[in-house]
């Protein structure tokens, strides 16, 4: 169990985390959403002791992380995969992280056996790849067998088959009664490995919720109609409450009415229907809306299409 | 590389009782000493270098023995000729100590260090402490190494001296100690600085530069402050004879009075370097 408690984090004047207040809990992977920038690696951070937050404060079953006894034992963490000694084997930079907690030899190789690095141990680590180096990573995080486990974009740098392996490693963690809180900024990725999102943007809480409450509270559904008869068609859907926008050729799309409800309708007032194609906003549209008030550095000119106020806040920013 | 497939994991555990300590720290900090390449060839390539230069030293004073002067014979010590490979061992082990510490900011190693034991002022001290063990040793050595085979090689041309004599066991073993605390006093510098690069520009600029910087002060100044200076403390201690120094004139410390304030600078620069430690993002 993660809690943290009106956390905030400023270095010097940028306030990275603001006023955060979270939980996670045993038993799930929680996702820790944001775009780039937003605090989460800071937020993780601070959880981990390694950076002392400037308000409130975060604690693992009930204690800040200073005051864990055996921290290896209760948190593991994977920040960031190339903080490694690239002159030091795999084996040994799990070794000398086992000593501290006289962890033996044999738990080292389990967990290297684990991550698929056991052929490479006696290997200098500045020789890994990346995703060799998120795998050395993972196993440092278990070597304790603790019931916490952060994992900082876990995925990042992996192959296909690597992203498959930690999603199922994750969901075998949680599964086994853990707490797993893991940060990524692809809402995608999140909604196949998670059970719960804390979303952040700008270093404040967006939304803390169920992926299934996330995806259908944010979502646009929509139905793509093309029919020859758009000038009977179009007053009945209006009159039966839904909104229109007018596409080329005939297309129509339609807020605020299924499919089904569309068709019976065509069917009611004798319009042929060429198309009928119910859309849904993907999970990244769903993710684009919730955040876009809330990104620190966006591309101009390619910005995705928004209401002016926050386009002016985002040049607000820029300047 | 293929991925390996989920053993029985058991199930959460609970946490052993008690708490972590230093004797798991102390193992830690030694198997990250030992297991980076580099520490352990800039050791020994120290030990070979500084013997070395202290054969190449005598058999170049035996060699040209005849021909020397009444000056140079007078004030001759054969303790002080065979250790003279220690001014470059000081550097060295200066730039070990500053790795020992800036590798772990340099490549993050630190943060991992940090989860394991949150407790930073422990980590310091165990990693000075297995430091200071290893550079004893290894100055030991290296300071015993020089002499012998720096008096074996005078033997025989010029007067040599023996481990027996008044002030030069002294000599030999206070050198090796000032090599190590130097060695501390770097871990200290690159503790509160962080970076190597900048960690050893403290250090030389300690070592070499300010008594250079005092040279520009009245020789009154120079005289009431170059006594303090680590180079000039360590130049005394490895020598029998009292004597000179390459810094002008001035009255000197006694060896073991300079070797307590060489001392006092290690602590002041681990001690800062410890509250900063607490203080700071990791």
């Amino acid at each position: 169990m993660i809690e943290a408690r009106r956390l905030s984090k400023r270095y010097g004047k940028t306030l990275a985390v603001d006023d955060l207040s979270f939980d996670v809990r045993p038993g799930q992977v929680t996702g820790f959403l944001g775009p780039n920038g937003s605090g989460k690696s800071t937020t993780m951070r601070v959880i981990m002791g390694l950076d002392l937050p400037t308000g409130g404060q975060a604690t693992i079953n009930g204690r800040p992380y200073r005051g864990l006894p055996w921290p290896l034992h209760e948190v593991g963490a994977l920040l960031e995969a190339k903080a490694i000694h690239p002159g030091r084997s795999a084996r040994n930079h799990l070794l000398m992280l086992a000593q501290t907690h006289g962890i033996g030899r044999k738990r080292v190789d389990e967990v290297l056996e684990l991550v698929g690095l056991a052929e490479v141990a006696s290997r200098r680590a500045g020789k890994f790849s990346l995703g060799m180096s998120q795998r050395l990573g993972i196993a440092a995080a278990l070597l304790g067998d603790p019931s916490v486990l952060l994992f900082d974009e876990p995925v990042n740098g992996l192959d296909p088959e690597g992203i498959l392996w930690v999603r199922t490693l994750l969901r075998h963690l949680a599964g086994e009664g853990r707490t797993v809180f893991v940060s990524s900024h692809l809402m995608s990725e999140m909604a196949l490995t998670a059970d719960h999102v804390v979303v952040i943007g700008r270093g404040r809480l967006i939304a803390d919720t169920p992926v299934s409450e996330l995806v259908s509270r944010s979502s646009h559904h929509f139905v793509r109609v093309r029919t020859p008869d758009r000038e009977r068609l179009e007053p009945a859907l209006r009159s039966a409450g839904a909104e229109l926008a007018t596409e080329a050729d005939g297309v129509v799309t339609v807020t605020g009415l299924t499919a089904d409800a569309i068709g019976d309708l065509a069917a009611e007032h004798g319009v042929r229907l060429h198309e009928l194609t119910p859309l849904q906003a993907s999970l990244e549209e769903a993710f684009m809306d919730l955040t876009r008030d809330h990104i620190e550095f966006r591309g101009h000119g390619v910005a995705p299409a928004s209401d002016p106020a926050s386009d002016a806040e985002a040049q607000a920013v820029a300047q | 590389m293929t991925a390996g497939t989920l053993p029985g994991v058991p199930g959460v555990p609970g946490v052993p009782a008690g708490h972590y300590g230093p004797l798991g720290q102390l193992r830690s900090e030694w198997t990250k000493l030992r297991t980076v390449r580099s520490t352990v060839w800039s050791l020994v390539a120290t030990v070979l270098a500084v013997v070395g230069i202290g054969a190449i030293a005598t058999a170049v004073t035996a060699a040209h023995w005849k021909n020397g002067g009444f000056v140079d014979r007078f004030d001759f010590d054969p303790t002080a000729r065979s250790l003279a490979g220690v001014f470059l061992g000081q550097i060295v082990i200066g730039v070990i100590g500053v790795l020992v510490m800036s590798a772990e900011y340099g490549t993050g190693t630190i943060r991992a260090t940090l989860s394991a034991i949150p407790n930073r002022p422990l980590v310091l001290a165990c990693k000075a402490v297995v430091f200071a063990v290893v550079a004893l040793v290894a100055s030991e050595i290296l300071t015993f190494g020089a002499f012998f085979l720096g008096q074996q090689l005078l033997k025989g041309s010029t007067p040599y001296a023996t481990i027996g004599q008044p002030g030069v066991l002294r000599a030999v073993l206070g050198a090796g100690l000032v090599l190590t605390v130097l060695g501390l006093l770097a871990l200290g510098l690159a503790t509160i600085i962080r970076h190597t690069a900048g960690a050893l520009a403290a250090y030389v600029g300690l070592l070499l530069v300010v008594p250079l910087i005092l040279q520009a002060f009245p020789e009154s100044v120079q005289h009431d402050l170059i006594k303090y200076m680590p180079l000039v403390i360590g130049e005394h201690m490895a020598a029998v004879l009292p004597g000179t120094h390459d810094f002008g004139g001035g009255p000197l410390l006694s060896p073991w009075t300079g070797f307590g304030f060489l001392c006092g600078y290690a602590a002041v620069a681990l001690v800062v370097g410890g509250i900063l430690m607490a203080r700071r993002d990791a």
